[in-house]
Order: C-alpha cells, then sequence, then structure tokens
C-alpha cells in the first residue's frame, strides 16, 4: 500500500550539525496490517513515520501511496491527502489546551469545508464509542491521562482515514492503558485500517496483534521486511 | 463556493474559542480598540458636522469685507472709503460695521460686541446671546454693566436674548445701538471696525475686490468664498490635528500589535504545529490569524463609530468640552446637523482595521510556514 | 448556538445600526434646514462673518480675518486648528490676570 523507494532524509543539510535521519530505506507497508518501526531513540524512525505520513519530504527517494507517487507533490494536494488517508496519535497527544475536547476532535476536519452539523455529529459518535460523549464540552486540561489517550486516538479517527500512524503511543502510559491501547489498534485493524507504529515499547511490539516488525538502527533498516 | 464559506465559519469558530482562552486580555484589547476609534470618530464627526454647519450658515456672509491695515495690524477704517468704493462699478452698497471685543473681568470672559442696524433697538438697550445671559445669569429686563474706555461705567437693560437655535453664532453676541457702541469703545464719528460690500453680480466679485485693493492700497478686501474656504480647511480633518492623533494612534497600535504578535510565545508556535501536523495548511492558518485580527478590531471599529455618534448626537460631544474650551469662560452650547461622510468612515476604517489585521497576519507568517512534523521533532 | 453564528449575528446587528446612523443622520440635515436658513437670515442681517466656536482671547472670535495664512493667528502647521489651542484647561492660578483691571 505504501512503498517508500530508498528514502533519505537530512536535516540541516551544508552546517555543522547536518544529521542523517533516515538513510537509504527500502521499506513497502502492508494494507490492513498493523506494522512496527522498533528502535532505540535516534534510530529514525519517528523520521520514518513523518515520511511515511507525508509529513515532511525526503531529501532523497521516492515513497509511492497506494500506486501514485506523492513525493513532489505541492503542499496543498499533500496535506489534503494527508487529511483524507491518515490520522495521527501523537506521543505527547498534543491536544490543544483551553480547548473543548469535542472542539479538539473536530478540528482535522476544519479544513474540509463540510457541513457543520454533519462533523459535530460525527465527532460526537466517536466520542461516544470511546466512552466521552459526556465530556464533550471539557477543557482537555481537566482529563485524566486514560481519557487524553481516547480523545487523541478519536482525533485521529475524525477524517475516517485509512491509515492510522501512532508514534511512541505508549511512552506516557501504563501498562494497563497501553494493552488498551493496542486492543484500540486491533479493532482498528479488524475494521480495515492501516496501522502503522513506531515505538521501543516491548509492550507494543510483542503484543498479538502485530503482524510485522521492522527493525532500525541509525537511521537504516537492519532486517529488511522480517516478519514477526 | 459553499466548502469555502463553511470553512471560513470553521475557522471562525475556532479563533473565537481560541481568543475566549484569553478572555481578560483580548477584551482588554478590544477596549482600548474600541476607545481609539471612538476618540477618533467622535473628533471626525464633530468637526465634520461644524464643517457643515459652517457652510451652511455662512452662506450670506457679507460678499466682500474691507478692512484697513496699519502697520500690518488690523486698523479702524474711515467711512470715507465706502464712498470711494460704493463708485466702483457693480457694487450695490457699502455698509461699514461696527464690532469689538469687549473683557469682563468678573467673569474673566470675552464677549463681541456689535452694533445692529436694527431701528428698533434704542439706547441703553442690547440684546445678548445665550452664553452671556448664562454666565452672567442675567435675562431679559435685568441690567448689564459695561466699563467703558473712560472708566465709567454704562448701565444697559437687556432688551431680549438670542434663541438658542442661534448660539453657534450669537452666543457670545452683544448687540447695542451705534451711539452706545462708540461712547463704550471710544471710536471715533467717522470711523467703523470695517466695511462690508454688496455686489450686484456674484460674478464679478474677485475683480471688484482687486479694484478696492487698486483704489484702497492700504485696505485688505477679503472675499466670502476666502472665508468660506478658511473654515474649511479650519475644519478639514485632513490637516491639522486629527491627523496626528490619527498616525500616532495607529502607529501605536500597530506597533503593540505586532509586539504582541510578532512575539508569537513558544506555545502559540507549538500550536501552530500541531495545527499543522493534523492537517492545516499553512494558508489555513493564515487564514485563521486574518480573522483573529479581524474579529477584534472589525467589533471594535463598528462599536468605536456607532459609541462615536452617539456621543457627538445625542450628548452634544460633551466629552470634548473641557478640550474645547480652552481657556475661554464661555462656552456655546452645539446643536449640531448630524453629518457624517461616508469616505471618512472607510478611511477610518482603512487607517485602524487593516492595519491591526495585517499586524496579526504577517508575524505570524514565518510560524505559518513551519514543517508539520515539528511537533513530532521536540 | 455556533460561537461562528453569534459573531456574525453581532456584526450584522452593528452594520444595520451603522445604516440606521446614515439615514438617521440624512433625516435629521432635512429636519435641521429650517433652523440653518434662520440662523442664516442673522448672518445675513447682522453681516456676521464668523462662527462662535471658541471665546479665547488668543484665538477670539473672527478668524476668518486675522491674517491671510493664518486663521486663529498662530501657524498651521502648529496642529492646533480644533476649536480651541488647549487640551486642557489651565491651572487656576494662571486664570487670573496678571493686576486688577478693576
Amino acid at each position: 500500500m505504501i512503498e517508500l523507494v530508498d528514502i533519505k532524509k537530512v536535516f540541516n543539510a551544508g552546517k555543522p550539525n547536518e544529521l542523517t535521519a533516515v538513510d537509504g530505506v527500502n521499506l513497502g507497508i502492508e494494507a490492513r496490517q498493523i506494522t512496527v518501526l522498533k528502535g532505540p531513540s535516534g534510530s529514525g524512525k519517528t523520521t520514518l513515520l513523518s515520511l511515511v505520513g507525508c509529513m515532511a519530504r525526503p531529501t532523497a527517494g521516492r515513497i509511492i501511496l497506494q500506486g501514485r507517487e506523492i513525493t513532489s507533490l505541492p503542499e496543498r494536494f499533500l496535506t489534503a491527502m494527508r487529511r483524507r488517508c491518515f490520522g495521527f496519535i501523537f506521543q505527547q497527544f498534543n491536544l490543544l489546551k483551553g480547548i473543548s475536547v469535542l472542539e479538539n476532535v473536530m478540528l482535522p476536519a476544519y479544513p474540509n469545508g463540510e457541513n457543520y452539523g454533519a462533523l459535530r455529529e460525527r465527532a460526537m459518535g466517536l466520542l461516544a464509542m470511546f466512552n466521552l460523549g459526556a465530556k464533550a464540552e471539557a477543557r482537555v486540561e481537566w482529563l485524566s491521562g486514560g481519557e487524553a489517550q481516547r480523545v487523541a486516538i478519536a482525533r485521529a479517527l475524525v477524517n475516517n482515514p485509512g491509515v492510522i500512524i501512532a508514534d511512541e503511543p505508549t511512552a506516557h502510559l501504563d501498562s494497563r492503558l497501553s494493552r488498551e491501547f493496542m486492543a484500540y489498534m486491533q479493532s482498528f485493524k479488524a475494521a480495515g485500517k492501516t496501522v502503522i507504529i513506531a515505538s521501543h515499547d516491548p509492550l507494543v511490539y510483542e503484543s498479538p496483534a502485530v503482524d510485522r516488525i521492522v527493525d532500525m538502527r541509525d537511521g537504516r533498516l537492519i532486517a529488511p521486511g522480517a516478519a514477526a | 463556493m459553499r466548502r469555502w464559506i463553511e470553512k471560513q465559519r470553521c475557522l471562525l469558530d475556532f479563533t473565537l474559542s481560541s481568543l475566549l482562552r484569553r478572555k481578560g486580555k483580548n477584551i482588554a484589547l478590544a477596549v482600548v480598540y474600541t476607545l481609539i476609534v471612538f476618540t477618533l470618530a467622535s473628533v471626525m464627526m464633530f468637526t465634520q458636522a461644524l464643517k457643515k454647519e459652517a457652510s451652511l450658515i455662512l452662506r450670506e456672509t457679507p460678499e466682500i469685507l474691507v478692512q484697513k491695515l496699519a502697520a500690518g495690524r488690523h486698523d479702524l477704517i474711515p467711512l470715507s472709503y465706502a464712498s470711494r468704493i460704493g463708485q466702483i462699478r457693480g457694487v450695490a452698497e457699502v455698509k461699514g460695521r461696527l464690532w469689538g471685543y469687549y473683557f469682563d473681568p468678573v467673569m474673566g470672559a470675552n464677549y463681541t460686541v456689535m452694533v445692529s442696524e436694527d431701528p428698533s433697538l434704542d439706547e441703553g438697550e442690547i440684546l445678548v446671546g445665550k452664553g452671556i445671559s448664562r454666565l452672567r445669569q442675567v435675562y431679559k429686563s435685568n441690567i448689564l454693566s459695561f466699563r467703558g474706555c473712560d472708566g465709567n461705567y454704562l448701565a444697559f437693560k437687556i432688551k431680549g436674548t438670542f434663541e438658542a437655535e442661534s448660539e453657534i453664532i450669537a452666543s457670545d453676541l452683544v448687540l447695542c445701538s451705534e451711539s452706545d457702541f462708540r461712547r463704550l469703545f471710544g471710536t471715533p464719528g467717522g470711523y467703523a471696525t470695517d466695511l462690508t460690500v454688496k455686489v450686484k453680480n456674484r460674478k464679478e466679485i474677485p475683480t471688484i475686490a482687486a479694484k478696492i485693493l487698486q483704489i484702497l492700497p492700504d485696505t485688505r478686501p477679503i472675499r466670502r468664498d476666502e472665508i468660506l474656504r478658511t473654515y474649511d480647511a479650519v475644519f478639514d480633518w485632513r490637516g491639522g490635528i486629527l491627523l496626528a492623533v490619527l498616525a500616532g494612534a495607529v502607529l501605536a497600535f500597530i506597533i503593540f500589535a505586532w509586539d504582541r504578535a510578532a512575539g508569537l510565545s513558544a506555545e502559540e508556535r507549538r500550536e501552530i504545529g500541531i495545527l499543522k501536523a493534523i492537517g492545516w495548511e499553512t494558508a489555513d492558518v493564515l487564514q485563521m490569524k486574518f480573522w483573529e485580527g479581524l474579529t477584534i478590531s472589525l467589533s471594535s471599529f463598528l462599536l468605536g463609530i456607532l459609541l462615536a455618534y452617539g456621543h457627538v448626537h445625542f450628548f452634544s460631544a460633551g466629552l470634548f468640552e473641557p478640550v474645547l474650551k480652552g481657556w475661554s469662560v464661555l462656552y456655546p452650547k452645539f446643536k449640531l446637523v448630524p453629518y457624517v461622510d461616508p469616505y471618512q468612515v472607510a478611511t477610518l476604517f482603512f487607517f485602524t482595521v487593516m492595519p491591526y489585521t495585517v499586524a496579526t497576519i504577517v508575524p505570524s507568517w514565518r510560524a505559518a510556514t513551519i514543517d508539520p512534523d515539528s511537533v513530532m521533532r521536540y | 448556538m455556533r460561537k461562528s453564528d453569534i459573531f456574525l449575528r453581532f456584526i450584522l446587528v452593528n452594520l444595520a445600526l451603522m445604516g440606521v446612523i446614515f439615514f438617521h443622520a440624512r433625516a435629521k440635515t432635512e429636519a435641521h434646514l429650517p433652523r440653518l436658513q434662520q440662523v442664516g437670515r442673522m448672518v445675513e442681517q447682522l453681516q456676521l462673518t464668523d462662527l462662535c466656536l471658541t471665546t479665547e482671547a488668543w484665538h477670539t472670535r473672527n478668524p476668518s480675518q486675522a491674517d491671510w495664512h493664518t486663521p486663529f493667528q498662530t501657524h498651521p502647521l502648529a496642529l492646533e486648528h480644533f476649536p480651541s489651542g488647549a487640551i486642557v484647561r489651565p491651572p487656576e492660578s494662571m486664570r487670573k490676570p496678571h493686576a486688577p483691571v478693576d
């Protein structure tokens, strides 16, 4: 479904703090599977994740999404496509403070210009799915860790994307919540979504729901395409 | 198109939520902004109204006014000049005008004393303006004393006061008979303060004025259109104090808004990063910033204008009274023609709303172009 | 109700009021015309040339006659052309004359 061909990403090129985060990666991500990018911090898995999710452009190489090359698409199309196809869950959740839970969930859909009533209903439905219906108007600062996690997941789903991308989702969670998270990912897989997770947490990559583990170190794949 | 409207409404929703997060600060900002617009608009409307009044009222001012100059200063003009001017072709009538200022030491106020041609005003009788009436607490049939140039006091009986409607021209006026005037000020017979000239054909005014200057080189003829133009220039807000205040206010505001937006805190930058990460384009972020600038500036502008209009026309620009009064003791009550010039309102809009909105967007430009993956690379 | 709806309604109401203002000004101007005509007649009768805006001695009442280029006996760039020249009233001590006048 997603193909990365010879991807290289260099930060601060030409400056003294030049950093090659990803170096010559060839990777194919299968649809309707949970793929985990495993590696220590600094291995480039976060960068690779952002490249897969069209958040950044590679310095070299090509990215092909569902048969279509997207490497050199202009920002407008890239962003619209990213909104449509990908849902992101960040390590820090990155919810906007001072804004209600409901509005946080609706935010990714605002640029679409769709009907407000329909959007609101959809968002409320998602919140209900995660048992957060009662907290719709609450400020995000007032939520517990588990509730915030669920809001972050709900937000990632609002545009009904085909791919869920999560960056170190369990870094700030206890074991119970981590297992709960993986349970959600499994249900998404069952619903036909593709899930890509970057993590060095054993609770994640040793989970039975995971279909494939990709090892990374120093910006390169260690054992390319090795099955779990 | 529909999508675009829906999107703008969504962005506006978010902007309002965002502004409400710092309620106190944004309300204070809006209040200050409204106050600035209110002040500028009040001054603008007040001067416009005065200008309109002046142009309408002074239409019947004497066509040519002739003053005598002596060593560059205004001097009494001999009435013999009147007959000489009367001989110029095209002149219909020449009259002498007697007027002067009287300083009332009791109140510390200046009155304008004028002679009226009205024959019904007997010696010893005067008509006074409402301003004087209020100041000295004198009314019809009361006595008002003036100190003459010889040190003696002259008592006048008030025959009546000018109506309230005429305060704008007669508030400080004292109308008396010619003999009383001459006794009060010691103006010798055969002299007047200046001369007024009525002309048969309006188009001839400039030529006649030139001729007067020719035959009487020590005089200065002033034409009606010059008088009106002077008033126009005086109230024309393009020049003078309003522009200075406006420029100052706009500048201060731009600096303020720029400082607020340019020093985008780390928090705000991070938030823009999040928005970009969840799928907002640079353009979306900038549109949101545009709404942020517009909501405050447009609301404040509209409120400021509405309040200014109310202030000027329903409260007679009461807040300006101390400013306008200055050193003067006597102050007329203005009841002005409400005149709102849409051109000026538009200009005020451009000078206040646009700079503020721009000053909110431009500094955010850099932050808006953040790479979406920046939130992942803390 | 949506926040944006509330805001847009607020703006619309204000714009409507602004429209009302323009019409009110127009209507009132019409109403003032008779007064202005009457005052105009007074101007003609008394041969007045100036409005009574301020009675400060500094400016006096006949600004159009003081000088060619300085209506108020001060230079135009003095930025003092709003009726009086002072921003605030002078202090009490300054308002008394230098020497007793009578």
